[in-house]
């Protein structure tokens, strides 16, 4: 099993560890995943993701392709901001859901999940081949911390206070600061190089106002704030349209555009989508991933993808995927035979507090 | 007199006479995390060694409560339909799952003992 550069702080921090994407990660500290979501909302929350792969792109060519990689326009991106995107395979489904930082006009960084990594890699590689561009995964240890005083607390370090939402940059040699997150709330992730890792994020929790967070609110506060989680939310044969992520294709390449996956999904956008995510409000108790869902005559009309306890919401939640036809009408979830009515609500669940 | 046994699944019996209260171990609390959740059976209920239908669900995931034995459920907690939490709190005191009369007394000869079972869980 795989370890981060931060696995001796998690056990000297007393964490309950479980196995993520092949590595030994915290799923939650002493403090409990309903004090760490909690905290992280209120104060600010301190993520290991090293897990996560960093790939870096460069070369004379690497804007084209990112370009034919992922559906945007990656060579008027500016220098110094990311994106959150995907790779399409070549019948439109998402291989991986992304987010791609431009560091200079020739170089590029997608951070890409764990689980997902070997087959990026083989899929960019198999693309790259022949291109004027180089594909480099490097080594880094990666933290995100999260919530309102995550700014206050970082400013003790770098001078980040006039960094918006999804602006990036690099302070030092090895290092990159991004103005991003998967939990909703303003915050930052941080890279470095590997061996300076530990010191770092003991800095950072020894301020008071920041606590180790696990996996398990990582997971709750994702969920509140409507992210999808690849291998639940998102899979090789979800399409954009049917995830709700059309948002972040530019609107003149949703019908062609010269990047993999562009014909199937501007065949897509003109049929219509059959499947839509949607956020549903379990009565009562939490519904699971996989838990099907029945309209009144008994008929399977979707699968839960996602579904935990929102403990800012105080009550489960699930993210969805439902046939569009039956997405207004009353929806159960098929609990072994038990019907749980299952409420249709906006998304995200909880706000967003992200720093435009 | 009352004897308590304990389950390779993590839940614990306290027996007195032919009636089991039943409830899942400190252990498997600090294992499953803060619960929100505790889906328990129906007084009345018939269950056989072994039967799943019992669920404690964390912040992030269900699991199965087995029972650890045959009989029928007598009374349940209903506390925990509120306060889930109390299973954290109190595993093996106020946060008891349900009670049920043993069908087949004899299936308690299996179980664990405190020793056997803290030699389990190391």
């Amino acid at each position: 099993m795989k370890t981060t550069p931060l696995h001796s702080l998690h056990c000297d921090a007393g964490a309950k560890m479980g196995v993520f994407s092949g590595f030994d990660m915290p799923l939650f500290y002493p403090l409990g995943v309903m004090k760490e979501h909690l905290h992280t909302r209120a104060s600010a929350g301190l993520f290991d993701i090293s897990h996560m792969v960093h790939i870096a792109i460069f070369g004379e060519s690497a804007a084209t392709l990112v370009e034919k990689l992922c559906p945007y326009h990656a060579s008027q991106q500016n220098v110094g901001t990311g994106r959150y995107t995907f790779m399409l395979n070549p019948d439109g489904g998402i291989i991986d859901d992304l987010i791609v930082t431009r560091l200079a006009e020739d170089r590029f960084l997608i951070v890409a999940n764990a689980g997902c990594a070997e087959k990026d890699l083989a899929h960019i590689s198999a693309v790259s081949a022949g291109w004027k561009a180089k594909v480099v995964v490097l080594p880094r240890g990666f933290v995100a911390l999260q919530g309102p005083q995550a700014e206050a607390v970082l400013a003790s370090h770098f001078d980040v206070e006039d960094m918006a939402f999804m602006s990036a940059k690099e302070p030092q040699e090895g290092w990159l600061i991004s103005r991003s997150g998967y939990t909703g709330e303003d915050g930052f992730e941080i890279a470095m190089p590997v061996d300076e890792c530990a010191a770092f994020a003991k800095a950072l929790v020894d301020d008071e106002r920041v606590e180790w967070i696990g996996l398990g609110a990582r997971d709750s506060l994702r969920l509140e704030a409507g992210l999808p989680l690849y291998g639940q939310d998102l899979e090789m044969d979800i399409s954009p349209h049917e995830a709700g992520l059309l948002w972040a294709i530019p609107k003149d390449i949703r019908t062609g555009g010269s990047y993999i996956g562009a014909q199937p999904l501007a065949d897509a956008v003109a049929e219509g989508r059959k499947r839509m995510r949607v956020g549903l409000l379990p009565e009562g108790r939490p519904v699971r991933g996989g838990t099907s869902l029945k309209n009144e005559a008994g008929e399977t009309i979707g699968e839960v993808t996602s579904g935990g306890f929102g403990p800012s919401l105080d009550a489960p939640l699930a993210l969805a995927l439902v046939q569009v036809d039956a997405a207004d009408d009353p929806i159960f979830a098929d609990m072994r035979g038990k019907l749980i009515p299952m409420k249709r609500t906006k998304l995200p669940f909880v706000p967003h507090t992200y720093k435009r | 007199m009352s004897k308590i046994y304990y389950t390779d699944e993590h839940e614990w019996l306290k027996v007195e006479g032919d009636v089991a209260t039943v409830g899942i171990t400190n252990h498997a609390q600090e294992q499953l995390g803060d619960l929100v959740f505790v889906e328990l059976p129906q007084v009345g209920t018939k269950l056989e060694q072994g039967d799943d239908g019992i669920v404690v669900e964390s912040v992030k995931a269900a699991s199965d409560v087995y029972a650890p034995a045959s009989g029928e459920v007598t009374e349940i907690n209903s506390a925990l339909e509120a306060e889930a939490a109390l299973v954290n709190a109190s595993a093996e005191g106020d946060g008891w799952l349900y009670k049920m009369k043993l069908s087949n007394p004899d299936e308690l000869n299996e179980l664990l003992d405190a020793d056997g079972y803290q030699k389990l869980i190391g």
